[in-house]
């Protein structure tokens, strides 16, 4: 099998961030990571390659210092890293961002899953699975919790999504492209992989390789458009500590508060 | 004239809120811009939810029933929807950020070359032009956000805006729609539900969420949270840590890589408060902290604090709502 798994490199989950005057966004010192949905999918994929041979290539757009992310993959496990930069890219909105992937999967060939994260803890949009599913006119599973079976030579995927609901079954054709929720502990990278790659060349498509002109992609050609990002404003909450001589006083105290919050 | 769309999600034919929400939005946004709403009903046979979404502020509801359409499947309702948005042109069209909401918008934004603007937590039109203000990094900073292109396509944040009072006097036309799909549209097939929440007050809908972090100690430490749970008629949440231990299922799971919420009161319960769990309480008006150890950051966003054993506050509390009559169960 041959699955590919697109990532994206995100500030530290932990990280306090700060917005200047411009607009632009800050986090410090704090280091940048593989966006942890995405670790899932890295995960799962390379539990199905261990289970069905193949390999697996890891792709992220993003600045050259995305590389950092494409090789924690590589060091996790993954074949192959590819970088998708151009000056044209930035500024696509997820629409887009979906067009250049599609685009580079295409490019790889025989693809039989597309394996990501259900969205990233920057942007928090999940629209990148469902717009690369309709630009690649693949099947999309997204949302799931578990991988049933795959039948390889069927050419088949028996996944299980969790909605609201509860866990929808369903069963699709290969190929098809996945989004993961939390359904495995993702593996450190292993001695090896690190060693693996620190030595390894990524590949770096920009635009051009791809088959796109630069007005289909970058802002131009994003519908989105953001103009003012803030922090949200703050609420300061005063913690009130209720103290009694036993638990039943503290318990009638707390319920008191909470009546007159109008919360219960 | 371009109407504001709604799509009406539904599960075995039951309306969720947050899509009655969603139609408040939809309401607003369609008076401000003079003109009507259609809301989008896809599924099998329809009883009375048509009636349902006039009295709740749809000027017309096109109806798509068919039997193949009556699990929700990604790939047909998306080609139903964009062929009717493709023949009403509509000015924007609304969801609520669920799961499934969130994969149509997505889809639709490609298949009709605009953009989706998610989990809106206000909405507003300046000069004609709808904006929104949505949370992103995991809710610390807020982007306001517009769409350049027609429709605009918006999922609305579960419990950020009120459920309209229905008008069963409102007046409104349902027109039947017969779309012709292409049978490769039903490439995937729903083989199975497992229903996990039946009985069960969902975390997303839940107006009080009473949550168990290290400090329950295991699984049974969860019963007494249960109990109070019950009487509360709260939903049961939980933190990272104690779903990797096994202790709870990973469906309770609230932080990053779990459930974001926003009931009206949260009961944390030996919960330390790491921020990845915190991120997932952005939205709650009023926490209350029940933890032994008085320096746990949980604290500091909680607005009531209880330095406490919480099998000792936990089944007090339940009790005082029994004996005060307020208790649900």
């Amino acid at each position: 099998m041959h699955i590919v798994v697109p990532i994206k490199q995100t500030p530290d989950t932990t990280a306090a961030l700060t917005v200047d005057a411009s607009g632009r966004i800050s986090w410090g010192d704090a280091p940048l990571i593989v966006n942890p949905w995405d670790e899932f999918a890295i995960e799962e994929s390379l539990r199905l390659k261990e289970k069905f041979g193949g390999k697996v290539t890891v792709i992220t757009l993003g600045p050259e210092s995305a590389k950092e992310a494409l090789k924690q993959a590589v060091a996790m496990g993954c074949d192959e890293a590819i970088l998708l930069h151009d000056p044209a890219f930035e500024g696509s909105d997820a629409v887009v961002t979906a067009a250049i992937l599609a685009a580079a999967i295409r490019k790889l060939g025989a693809v039989d899953l597309v394996f990501m994260g259900k969205e990233s803890v920057d942007g928090n949009s999940a629209q990148v699975p469902p717009a690369l599913a309709r630009r690649l006119g693949w099947p999309l599973l997204a949302y799931v919790g578990k991988i049933r079976e795959v039948d390889p030579a069927g050419r088949t995927i028996v996944v299980e999504r969790i909605l609201e609901e509860g866990r929808q079954v369903v069963r699709a054709p290969l190929p098809a492209v996945l989004s993961a929720m939390q359904m495995n502990e993702p593996r450190y990278p292993s001695f090896m992989g690190i060693r693996k790659a620190a030595r390894m060349q990524i590949q770096v498509w920009n635009a051009a390789d791809l088959g796109l002109s630069p007005e289909q992609v970058g802002a131009a050609a994003s519908a989105a458009r953001w103009p003012a990002v803030f922090a949200p404003p703050r609420q300061e909450v005063q913690c009130e500590f209720i103290q009694g001589e036993s638990p039943e006083e503290i318990a009638r105290l707390l319920v008191d508060r909470l009546l007159a919050e109008k919360v219960l | 004239m371009s109407h504001v769309w709604i799509w009406l999600e539904q599960f075995q034919g039951k309306i969720p809120s947050i899509v009655w929400e969603t139609m408040g939005v939809a309401r607003r946004l369609a008076d401000a811009l003079g003109t009507g709403v259609t809301a989008v009903w896809i599924g099998g046979t329809i009883a009375d939810q048509a009636e349902e979404a006039i009295a709740m502020g749809a000027d017309v509801v096109q109806v798509v029933e068919h039997p193949a359409l009556a699990d929700f499947r990604f790939e047909p309702y998306l080609a139903v929807l964009t062929r009717l948005a493709k023949e009403g042109a509509p000015r924007a069209i609304l969801m609520g950020s669920t799961a499934r909401g969130r994969e149509l918008a997505g889809g639709l934004a490609a298949e009709l070359g605009t953009a989706t603007l998610v989990d809106a937590l206000e909405v507003s039109v300046e000069d004609g032009r709808v904006i929104v203000v949505r949370p992103i990094y995991e809710g610390k900073l807020f982007a306001r956000a517009y769409v350049e292109r027609s429709p605009a396509i918006l999922t609305i944040r579960g419990r950020a805006f009120p459920k309209p009072d229905p008008d069963p006097g409102r007046k409104g036309e349902i027109r039947r729609v017969s779309v012709e799909l292409d049978p490769s549209v039903f490439s995937t097939e729903v083989l199975e539900w497992i229903q996990e929440a039946e009985g069960e007050i969902s975390l997303n809908e839940a107006r009080i969420v009473v949550g168990g972090g290290r400090g329950v100690g295991g699984p049974e430490g969860f019963e007494p949270l249960r109990e109070l749970a019950r009487a509360l008629g709260a939903a049961l949440g939980a933190t990272r840590a104690v779903v990797d231990a096994g202790w709870i299922p990973y469906k309770y799971q609230v932080g990053q890589t779990g459930k974001t919420i926003s009931p009206d009161l949260y009961i944390a319960c030996g919960i330390s408060g790491a921020i990845q769990h915190l991120s997932g309480l952005r939205g709650v008006k009023v926490i209350v902290a029940i933890n032994k150890d008085p320096e746990a950051p949980i604290f500091k966003v909680a607005r009531y604090g209880v330095v406490d054993d919480l099998f000792r506050i936990v089944p007090a509390l339940t009790a005082e709502l029994r004996r005060r009559g307020l208790a649900k169960g």
